[in-house]
């Protein structure tokens, strides 16, 4: 196994020199082994200062009810819903990561299916608080749950889509932390075995005594397939399910059968742009730019383009079917989107959504972390206002023009969104400095085969062929980690 | 005779490991198990691990979840509280189609990983039996049982000649616990 060779055309997953496996254990654990620097702190306390934001504005709504948002009685889903969308939607990366890149073999996750997995949790804590605080009335969540009752053992509505809704994401958010907390047990057991004290009191707790035996490792690489195996249906099921909290109703713009696809793109779309967005930070921030190259960035960019491009091509199919479709309410609906009075905000998703992602066809741009970074964030806003679109402008207008509205957010409203992706922050820069951002027994997995010293001693053995080997150099050019002068001699 | 209970062989690659493996076979030397920082491909056949029978769990777990979604909706809705909708018919297949899915994923995943912490023994605050504090780091341990296996000192050769970094005579079974 580990003394297989890789082909050398395949681009090093792990570059730099005389890496062994104590310093990948070393690199990954100095934020989890050391205090925090600066920069951490400036982001932790930003991040508190939105969560205490979200702390005020949620208080806010439940003292004061639903009525402190903007909604009127035309508009009576808006922001509440996009966040809660844009937040499951950006929880779908990583399970695709953890699970759908698994079973594809795809060895480049290794490195980023760790936060990934953790930003879709946090992302699905947010989705989550949303639906709890749109209720209304919070304290009577549990009745969306089939729970025997005093009303005469009335049920929920079992056809209902958000009931279904209700169930894809409870078994999304737990099924997704059971992959990551197996994932990240022997991680925790590296941490165990090299701390002292309390730390090591608690991290013993937590490690729930791994050893790291032969049948524990056999066992643990069976139920990580079969997790995956069951895990990427279910994250397809999850937006599918999502999608049709709009597609089963009957209002224009949402009672289309494109949405399930479409939902799932676009999930898939903004996940990976979020990932890409705290990564790119992350591996600056903590020096993991030997873990998570430029391959690893160049890989999420092109299924950034292919995901962008399915969500462009949806957005276009239903401009088609609107007209095609003869109904003239689905016509208005999407001319009103296009010119009515928030054509701003249909003009804006359509620039961030289909037209600026393109870019990302030129490598030049694909492999610069300042663009991709900005593009990511482009990407971000773009999936927000593709919900808002979707949501807001097919109900201000609606089958009475007397009851035709505008909506405009409170700055509770602003305050619940903008609180929880303090929220978000707050939790993912707990978790780097509590547990390892990338893990570590998976890309010691790869060490042997797949790294960029293995690939230069291979070269230098000089048994390759050499159009490959000038093929794997040029290749490397991208790079930002790879000292270039080591291949200008070969 | 000693005290020694252990015999550790600690390789600082996993390819030497593996050549530690084959000599210590070769040589009908028991091994009691090994420790590595991450999976090995391959060895659980030569040190008997059997495969994984987790799979066919994780099945039944499945069926369970899909069963219990099926009869739990049909006595909601078709026995328990049949709500008359447009006269359809009270218990709508296709609409429990998605939520049957999810009940199985549920069930099925949590089936699974209870089972492999059950199979493996790990649980929250479990007190970790660990032979070498370097085998979640960057040391792959091969464990010999000193008592079973006589000549320790073949033992040693045999492990430094594959490429051990250290050979360890351990007293105790497990350093991590007092």
């Amino acid at each position: 196994m580990a003394g297989h060779n890789e082909s050398i055309l395949r681009e090093p997953l792990i570059t730099g020199k005389d890496i062994t496996y104590a310093r990948i254990t070393e690199e990954i654990l100095s934020p989890v082994e050391n205090k925090p620097n600066k920069a951490w702190w400036i982001g932790f306390i930003l991040a508190l200062c939105g969560a205490t934001l979200w702390i005020v504005s949620v208080g806010y709504t439940f003292w004061f009810g639903i009525g402190a948002w903007g909604l009127n009685k035309t508009v009576g889903w808006a922001w509440d819903i996009t966040g809660f969308v844009w937040w499951v939607g950006i929880g779908h990366a990583g399970t695709l990561i953890s699970a759908v890149l698994l079973l594809f073999r795809q060895n480049w996750r290794n490195s980023i299916n760790r936060s990934a997995e953790a930003m879709t949790i946090f992302a699905v804590i947010c989705a989550a608080t949303y639906v709890v605080s749109h209720m209304g009335r919070p304290w009577l969540a549990y009745w969306v749950l089939p729970l025997p009752n005093q009303f005469g053992s009335l049920w929920v509505n079992f056809n209902s889509p958000l009931v279904w809704d209700m169930f894809a994401i409870s078994t999304y958010f737990s099924v997704s932390l059971l992959f990551w907390y197996t994932g990240l047990l022997p991680d925790i057991a590296t941490i165990r075995d090299r701390a002292t004290g309390v730390r090591k009191k608690v991290y013993t707790i937590f490690s729930f005594g791994w050893s790291g035996s032969v049948k524990t490792w056999q066992r643990f690489e069976a139920v990580s397939l079969i997790l995956a195996g069951i895990s990427t249906p279910l994250v397809l099921s999850v937006h599918t399910i999502v999608s049709m909290d709009f597609a089963t109703s009957v209002i224009p713009g949402w009672h289309t059968t494109i949405f399930p696809p479409y939902f799932v793109a676009g999930a898939i779309f903004s996940g990976f742009a979020m990932v890409l967005t705290l990564l790119l930070v992350v591996r600056k921030v903590l020096g993991l730019e030997n873990y998570i190259t430029m391959f690893h960035i160049e890989s999420m960019n092109k299924i950034i383009i292919l995901t962008g491009s399915i969500v462009g091509v949806a957005y276009l199919t239903e401009l088609f079917i609107a007209w095609y479709s003869g109904s003239q309410y689905e016509l208005y609906a999407f001319q009103n989107r296009i010119a009515g009075p928030f054509a701003w905000a249909y003009w804006l998703m359509m620039t961030c959504n289909v037209i600026s992602p393109q870019l990302l066809w030129f490598k030049k741009i694909r492999t610069n972390i300042a663009a991709t970074w900005v593009l990511s964030i482009v990407v971000n806003i773009g999936m927000w206002f593709e919900r808002f679109v979707i949501i807001v402008t097919s109900l201000h207008r609606d089958y009475l023009p007397s009851s035709w509205t505008m909506f405009s957010p409170t700055w509770v409203d602003v305050g619940v969104f903008v609180g929880s992706i303090g929220v978000f922050f707050t939790l993912f820069l707990l978790f780097l400095r509590v547990l390892p951002s990338i893990a570590i027994a998976e890309v010691k997995m790869i060490l042997k085969s797949s790294s960029e010293q293995t690939k230069l001693k291979l070269i230098k053995e000089g048994n390759l062929d050499k159009e490959h080997v000038q093929e794997y150099i040029d290749s490397l050019e991208k790079f930002d980690s790879v000292k270039q002068e080591e291949y200008a001699k070969i | 005779m000693s005290n020694i209970k252990y015999i550790l062989g600690s390789f600082g690659d996993p390819d030497e490991m593996l050549t530690g493996i084959k000599k210590l076979q070769d040589n009908n030397i028991s091994i009691y198990d090994v420790y590595t920082p991450m999976p090995i491909h391959g060895i659980e056949a030569k040190l008997g691990v059997k495969r994984s029978r987790l799979d066919i769990a994780a099945f039944f777990f499945g069926i369970t979840g899909t069963i219990t979604m099926l009869t739990g909706v049909y006595l909601a809705t078709a026995v328990d509280w049949p709500v008359n909708i447009g006269g359809k018919t009270h218990f709508a297949f296709p609409d429990f189609v998605p939520i049957t899915f999810e009940l199985t994923i549920l069930f099925c995943a949590f089936g699974l990983v209870g089972s492999y912490y059950a199979s493996t023994h790990l649980f929250p605050g479990r007190a970790p039996r660990v032979m070498d504090l370097r085998a979640t780091d960057d040391r792959f341990v091969i464990a010999i049982d000193a008592k079973q296996n006589a000549e320790h000192d073949k033992i040693d050769e045999l492990l430094k000649s594959a490429g051990a970094l250290e050979v360890k005579h351990n007293e105790r079974k497990y350093i991590s616990y007092e």
